[in-house]
């Protein structure tokens, strides 16, 4: 791979893209509409990168997206876009000496963010540990399922997206369909992303997941409170992860993401890393905290800690 | 000379700080280290005997069971009964497993006014302040509570939170944390559905 210091990776990706840009075009061709396809999914066909888009164009496109869906699920859908709050910076805590393993984060986060049932698809996976071996994760089980949680000797430790302030899986995506925004949730643009799942590849932590099949979402389960960037239902063949609940955390005020919401023991801590009063940057100052896989330079702002 | 009369100063000092407020237990403390390996090593707990007096948090209302508050309602008419004994003619599913032994209700009850917990200064809280009296004897606890690292905020993590009460999650009179039945583990890969991918997608 590219050493930063040794290639100008601006300049890099620059060329790149206008190459890729050429290829995406070439294989889109190959997948144009059926031609009996209805004019919102040619509108889609044709939508420009969120990023690209004006004022008047994503007003458009939420729009189109909010009829489709409406129209699917039989109730009214909201579609927002809201951009990222001026000077936060979103950080996650996750107290390991808490968790008990219980996985209410799991499904809280399934029914928050729209995701697939069936085939199911889960963006935190919950491991389990041995207390005496440590974080290494070839003794890691996830299908533990005793009749109660905590087990004697084990601890349990919840993975999900990173955050990462330095990702691997954006700079791998061909179309540039993933990036991290300035509050530094890492998105993507399922309208964009091709399906190749090189970020799934590169990520190191498994966070990213596939929808191989239409996803079954049973239509009183589905959330109508959505974000572009966030848990609107995700077409089939594209990438999906957490978004720390973009949704939820950028209103005014901000309500905490569901996983957080949800956990019977107070494990999960979150906040703005810019705000020195924030409980996130408390925990960081004062307790012995863990970044995960941390000789890989990801630079992750999800902190596993330790409050005892 | 010089060298007595300063060491004396630092045993007063010493001997001081100990009566003033803390007291030390030796615990063993196991953790693990930024590379996951296991530390083991002692630890000296502080308990602070008084929680800092007067500040108070906004919190959901008291979990109590329906029907039992106000107290008063009852005991307002009842002759208060300071003695420790079995109660059999109400609350007798209240097992006390804290700290056994030691403890009896009207350690954090007030007698004269059942509606109310009292303090070991004499001082007077109603029952959403019972963080106070945890914090009696668990400051540790109570120290990271207030700042949001115990426990949990409600509310909104750029507005207004709320705390939840200690006893939100510990039952006081028996506080060991219960365990949980798990939610269902995930679907093993093998056992995925990935059916009409292909056809779904269009793609070849
Ligand atoms: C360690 C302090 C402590 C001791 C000892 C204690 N209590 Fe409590 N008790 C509390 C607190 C705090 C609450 C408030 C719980 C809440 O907020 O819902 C409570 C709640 C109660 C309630 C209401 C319970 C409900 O179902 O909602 C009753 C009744 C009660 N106590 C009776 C007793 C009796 C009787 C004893 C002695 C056998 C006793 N308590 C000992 C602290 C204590
Ligand atoms: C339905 C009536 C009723 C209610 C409501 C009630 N109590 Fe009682 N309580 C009793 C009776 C009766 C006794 C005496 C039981 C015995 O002696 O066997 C008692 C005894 C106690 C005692 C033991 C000391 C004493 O004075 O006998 C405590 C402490 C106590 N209650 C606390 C509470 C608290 C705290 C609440 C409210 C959270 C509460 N009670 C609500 C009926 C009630
Ligand atoms: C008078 C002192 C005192 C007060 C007041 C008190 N505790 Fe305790 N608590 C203890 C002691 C002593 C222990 C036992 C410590 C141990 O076993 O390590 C204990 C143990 C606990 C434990 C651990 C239980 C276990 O088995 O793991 C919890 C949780 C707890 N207390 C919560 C509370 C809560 C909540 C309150 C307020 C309603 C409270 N305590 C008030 C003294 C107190
Ligand atoms: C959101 C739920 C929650 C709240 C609120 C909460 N606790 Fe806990 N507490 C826990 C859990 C979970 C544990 C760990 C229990 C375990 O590991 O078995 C715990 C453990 C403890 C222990 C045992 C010591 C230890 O390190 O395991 C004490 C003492 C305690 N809490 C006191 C308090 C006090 C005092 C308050 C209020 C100031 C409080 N807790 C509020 C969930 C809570």
């Amino acid at each position: 791979m590219c050493n930063k210091t040794k290639c100008d990776k601006s300049a890099f990706q620059k060329s790149r893209r206008k190459v890729l840009k050429g290829i995406a075009a070439g294989v889109g061709a190959l997948a144009l509409p059926a031609s009996n396809a209805s004019a919102s999914v040619w509108e889609a066909f044709f939508q420009k990168h969120f990023r690209e888009l004006d004022k008047t164009e994503l007003q458009q496109v939420l729009a189109r997206l909010e009829s489709e869906y409406s129209k699917e699920f039989g109730k009214t859908v909201n579609v927002k876009a809201t951009p990222p709050i001026e000077g936060v910076k979103y950080g996650y805590g996750l107290d390991l000496s808490r968790c008990i393993g219980c996985r209410r984060c799991v499904y809280a986060c399934v029914e928050e963010n729209n995701q697939s049932r069936d085939p199911q698809i889960h963006w935190i996976k919950v491991l389990q540990l041995d207390k005496e071996k440590g974080v290494y994760l070839d003794h890691a089980e996830h299908y533990y399922n005793p009749a109660e949680v905590p087990e004697q000797g084990k601890f349990y430790m919840p993975i999900q997206c990173q955050q990462c302030e330095n990702p691997p899986c954006t700079k791998v995506c061909p179309v540039q369909a993933t990036w991290p925004e300035n509050d530094g949730i890492v998105v993507v643009d399922y309208n964009w992303c091709i399906g190749c799942r090189y970020c799934m590849a590169a990520c190191p932590y498994g966070a990213r997941h596939f929808n191989w099949a239409k996803s079954k979402l049973p239509k009183d389960e589905m959330n109508p409170e959505t974000h572009y960037l966030g848990n609107r239902p995700r077409p089939t063949g594209v990438v999906e992860k957490c978004t720390f609940c973009v949704q939820r955390t950028r209103e005014q005020p901000g309500r905490y993401p569901a996983c957080e919401e949800v956990c019977p023991v107070g494990a999960r801590k979150f906040g703005n890393l810019n705000d020195p009063k924030s409980e996130i940057r408390y925990l960081i100052e004062n307790k012995r905290v863990f970044i995960f896989k941390e000789d890989l330079n990801t630079q992750p702002k999800f902190y596993y800690f330790y409050a005892t | 000379m010089k060298t007595h009369l300063r060491r004396t100063i630092t045993f007063a000092i010493c001997v001081l700080a100990l009566c003033a407020n803390v007291v030390s237990a030796a615990k063993v403390e196991k953790f693990f280290d930024r590379a996951g390996n296991l530390i083991v090593q002692e630890k000296v707990e502080k308990y602070k005997r008084r929680a800092d007096e007067g500040e108070t948090y906004p919190v959901p209302p008291p979990p109590f069971s329906e029907d039992i508050f106000p107290c008063s309602e009852c005991h307002a008419e009842m002759e208060p009964n300071p003695e420790r004994r079995e109660l059999v003619d109400m609350h007798d599913d209240i097992i006390l497993d804290h700290a056994e032994g030691q403890r009896w209700c009207l350690d954090c009850h007030n007698l004269n006014d059942r509606d109310t917990l009292r303090l070991v200064s004499g001082e007077v809280i109603p029952f959403t302040e019972s963080y106070r009296l945890c914090g009696q004897c668990h400051g540790d606890k109570f120290r990271d509570w207030k700042v949001g690292i115990h426990g949990k905020r409600t509310g909104y993590w750029n507005g207004e939170k709320q705390y939840l009460l200690c006893a939100h999650c510990h039952n006081p009179h028996s506080p060991r944390f219960k365990p949980l039945k798990p939610m269902p583990p995930p679907v093993r890969p093998e056992n995925l559905n990935r059916q009409g991918a292909l056809e779904e997608t269009g793609h070849q």
